[in-house]
C-alpha cells in the first residue's frame, strides 16, 4: 500500500532570534518539523509491519530549498518524495497547503493512508490535516498514540484530554499522529549518501490548479511578548523563604 | 454579522464559548445560538445558561466520527444562518477545526486565548512561531472558524434559554467506535493550581520526587514537569507536562526547579504570577524570565529547601 506522510519545512525554532520583540527570520535554517519526524515513523513502521511492497511517500510543499529538507526524510527511509515549489511561499496559511498537499496527492494517485504530525512545530494550529482529508472526502482520525494494521482495515487509538478511544475504519483514511507516538529513527551516514539517489517528483506550484494567492487570515501583529520580570537574586533556601513569606505564599 | 453558532463536546467548555460569543454580540449585535448533537443533557445544560440552543439528533452521527460531525456544524450553519463558529480548541475541538473550516471555505484560527472585537473586526491571540511570539490575527473569509484556549474565558451564568430541535440528513464516514475509557494516569488539573512546582531534566535522581511532592504538599500546590521528564524520562505522567505540548497554566506561583526553560516550556508558565526559577546555569533561559532566581545546583540544595518550605508549613 502506499502511505503518505505530509512534511513541512519550518524554520529552525531554536535560532529564532527576537530584536525590539520582533522575530528575526534571516538567516534561520529551515528543517523539517519534529512532529511530522514521529509522523515518518510511524509511516515506516506500518509499511515494515505489512511485510510486503508498500511503500511511504513524503509529500511536502516550501521554497526551493524544501528538496534538501524533504532528503532528510528520504534518508531517515522515505521512499520516495513529492514536493511542491513556490517562490513566493514564505508564510504560507493553512487553508493555501492544505490545498497545495492535496493537489499532490491526487497526483501520487492511489493512496491508502495519509499521515500528518497533530501540528506543525512552528504555528500548530493542527489545521492542514483535517483539511486535506475534507478536499480528498475522506476519513479522519487525529490524535492518534497507535496504529495497527489488519489487511485494509486501520485501527487507531485516539488518545485525548480525558479518554482514549479506538476506532476502526477502513483504507484509505488521514490519521494525524501524536508527538510521543514513537521515537524517530537518526540515519546512518550510508542512508544519508543513499538519500540523493531517491526518487524525488518536484511540481511548481504554478502548475497546480490550486490559487495560492488567496489568503484568509490576515496577521495585526506578531511581537515576543513583553517580560517584566524583576530577576531579583536569591543566594540561600533562607532567603528564598523570606521572600516567599512576604509574598504571601507560605503558611496559606 | 448575521449569527455566531457555539460548539464543543464538552458542557464546561461550551459555557467559555458562550461568554466569548455574548462578548462578540455585544459589539456586533450578531444572534448568539448553541448546538448540541446526539446529547440532550448538555442541550438542556446550555439552556440553562440562557443559551438559545439548537438540539440536533441523528443516529448515524457520532462524536468519534469527526468528519460527520463537521457535516452536521455545516449544514447547522447554514440552517441557523450563521457566519462566526466558536469552537473549544481541545483535542476533539482541533480536529474538528480544520474540517468544518474547509467545508465553509473559512479561514480558521485554533489556540485562541483571548478575543476583542474592533472596528467590527474579530482579532484573535494565539502564540506563533513555536511560542516564541504572540500573533494578532483575524479571519478575513465571509464565514469564520475560531477554536478558543481552556480558560480563555468565564463560563456563563446561569440563565434561562430556549431548547429547539434541527432535523438534519447527516451521513457517516464509516468510522466505528470499538472501545471507550477513561484515561489511565493520575488525571491532575496542573492548568487550574494555585501553585505549581515544576521539576525539569536539572533534577538527577528520581527518588528526590518525593521531596518535591513534600514541597508542592506545603505550598498547597501541585507537582509539573517539562517535557522530557515525563516523555523521555518517564517520571510523572504526562498530564503534568507544561508547554506549548502539554498544559498552559497560569498559577500564581511557579516555582521551577532544574528547568532550563526552553521557549516552547516558557509558553506553558509566562503568565504566572510570580516565578521562582532554581538553576545551577545562571545563563538559563529561565532565569531571564523570573522574578527570583537562584543560581545554584538543585541536588545539593533540595533537601535544605525542604526543611526550609515543607518545615514552614509543617
Amino acid at each position: 500500500m502506499n502511505i503518505v506522510v505530509a512534511m513541512k519545512q519550518i524554520p529552525d525554532l531554536q535560532q529564532i532570534r527576537i530584536r525590539n520583540r520582533r522575530p528575526v527570520m534571516e538567516d534561520v535554517p529551515l528543517t523539517l518539523g519534529k512532529i511530522d519526524r514521529n509522523a515518518l515513523e510511524e509511516g515506516l513502521r506500518i509499511r515494515e509491519s505489512m511485510g510486503d511492497d508498500s511503500r511511504v511517500i513524503v509529500v511536502s510543499a516550501g521554497t526551493p530549498d524544501v528538496e534538501d529538507t524533504v532528503k532528510e526524510a528520504l534518508a531517515a527511509g522515505a521512499d520516495e518524495a513529492f514536493i511542491v515549489v513556490d517562490d513566493g511561499a514564505g508564510v504560507r496559511e493553512s487553508s493555501v497547503s492544505a490545498a497545495l498537499l492535496a493537489e499532490a496527492v491526487r497526483r501520487i494517485g492511489a493512496v491508502d493512508m495519509l499521515l500528518f504530525g497533530e501540528g506543525s512545530g512552528d504555528n500548530y494550529s493542527g489545521q492542514v490535516g483535517p483539511r486535506v482529508a475534507e478536499i480528498l472526502d475522506l476519513p479522519q482520525v487525529g490524535y492518534a498514540g497507535r496504529v495497527e494494521m489488519d489487511g485494509r482495515t486501520a485501527r487507531i487509538t485516539r488518545v485525548l484530554e480525558e479518554c482514549e478511544e479506538t476506532v476502526e475504519v477502513e483504507l484509505p483514511v488521514v490519521v494525524g499522529i501524536l508527538a510521543d507516538i514513537n521515537e524517530p529513527r537518526i540515519p546512518s551516514v550510508t542512508q544519508i549518501l543513499k538519500a540523493g539517489k531517491k526518487r524525488r517528483e518536484i511540481m511548481d506550484a504554478a502548475d497546480l490548479a490550486v490559487e495560492t494567492g488567496k489568503q484568509r487570515i490576515e496577521t495585526v501583529s506578531n511581537l515576543a511578548p513583553e517580560t517584566s520580570r524583576r530577576r531579583e537574586p536569591v543566594k540561600t533556601c533562607e532567603a528564598l523563604r523570606t521572600a516567599l513569606e512576604k509574598e504571601g505564599f507560605l503558611g496559606r | 454579522m448575521a449569527g455566531i453558532l457555539i460548539y464543543s463536546d464538552q458542557d464546561r467548555f461550551g459555557f467559555e464559548l458562550l461568554t466569548a460569543a455574548r462578548s462578540i454580540a455585544e459589539k456586533t449585535g450578531a444572534a448568539v445560538k448553541a448546538v448540541s448533537i446526539n446529547n440532550p443533557g448538555q442541550a438542556e445544560a446550555l439552556a440553562g445558561r440562557g443559551a438559545d440552543t439548537c438540539r440536533v439528533e441523528g443516529g448515524d452521527i457520532r462524536l468519534e466520527d469527526t468528519a460527520a460531525v463537521a457535516r452536521v456544524l455545516k449544514k447547522t450553519v447554514e440552517a441557523l444562518d450563521v457566519d462566526v463558529v466558536l469552537l473549544s480548541s481541545n483535542r476533539r475541538g482541533k480536529e474538528l477545526a480544520g474540517r468544518l473550516a474547509q467545508m465553509l471555505d473559512a479561514g480558521c484560527l485554533t489556540d485562541v486565548s483571548a478575543l476583542e472585537v474592533r472596528s467590527g473586526r474579530i482579532e484573535c491571540t494565539r502564540n506563533a512561531l513555536g511560542g516564541a511570539t504572540v500573533a494578532v490575527q483575524a479571519v478575513t473569509t465571509p464565514r469564520k472558524v475560531i477554536a478558543l484556549a481552556a480558560k480563555a474565558f468565564a463560563a456563563a451564568p446561569e440563565g434561562a434559554g430556549r431548547i429547539s430541535d434541527l432535523a438534519l440528513d447527516v451521513k457517516g464516514s464509516g468510522i466505528r467506535l470499538l472501545e471507550s475509557r477513561t484515561r489511565a494516569g493520575d488525571a491532575v488539573q496542573i492548568e487550574v493550581a494555585p501553585v505549581l512546582v515544576v521539576v525539569g531534566c536539572g533534577l538527577e535522581n528520581r527518588e528526590d520526587l518525593a521531596i518535591v511532592n513534600r514541597i508542592a504538599a506545603a505550598l498547597k500546590g501541585e507537582v509539573a514537569c517539562s517535557k522530557p521528564v515525563a516523555t523521555d524520562r518517564k517520571w510523572l505522567s504526562e498530564d503534568r507536562v507544561v508547554g506549548l505540548s502539554g498544559k498552559i497554566c497560569k498559577p500564581e506561583l511557579a516555582l521551577l526547579l532544574g528547568v532550563s526553560g526552553q521557549v516552547q516550556f516558557m509558553v506553558g508558565i509566562r503568565d504566572a504570577g510570580t516565578i521562582v526559577a532554581v538553576n545551577r546555569d545562571e545563563n538559563a533561559n529561565v532565569m531571564q524570565c523570573a522574578d527570583y532566581v537562584m543560581t545554584v545546583d538543585l541536588n545539593d540544595i533540595l533537601q535544605e529547601l525542604d526543611d526550609m518550605l515543607g518545615g514552614a508549613a509543617h
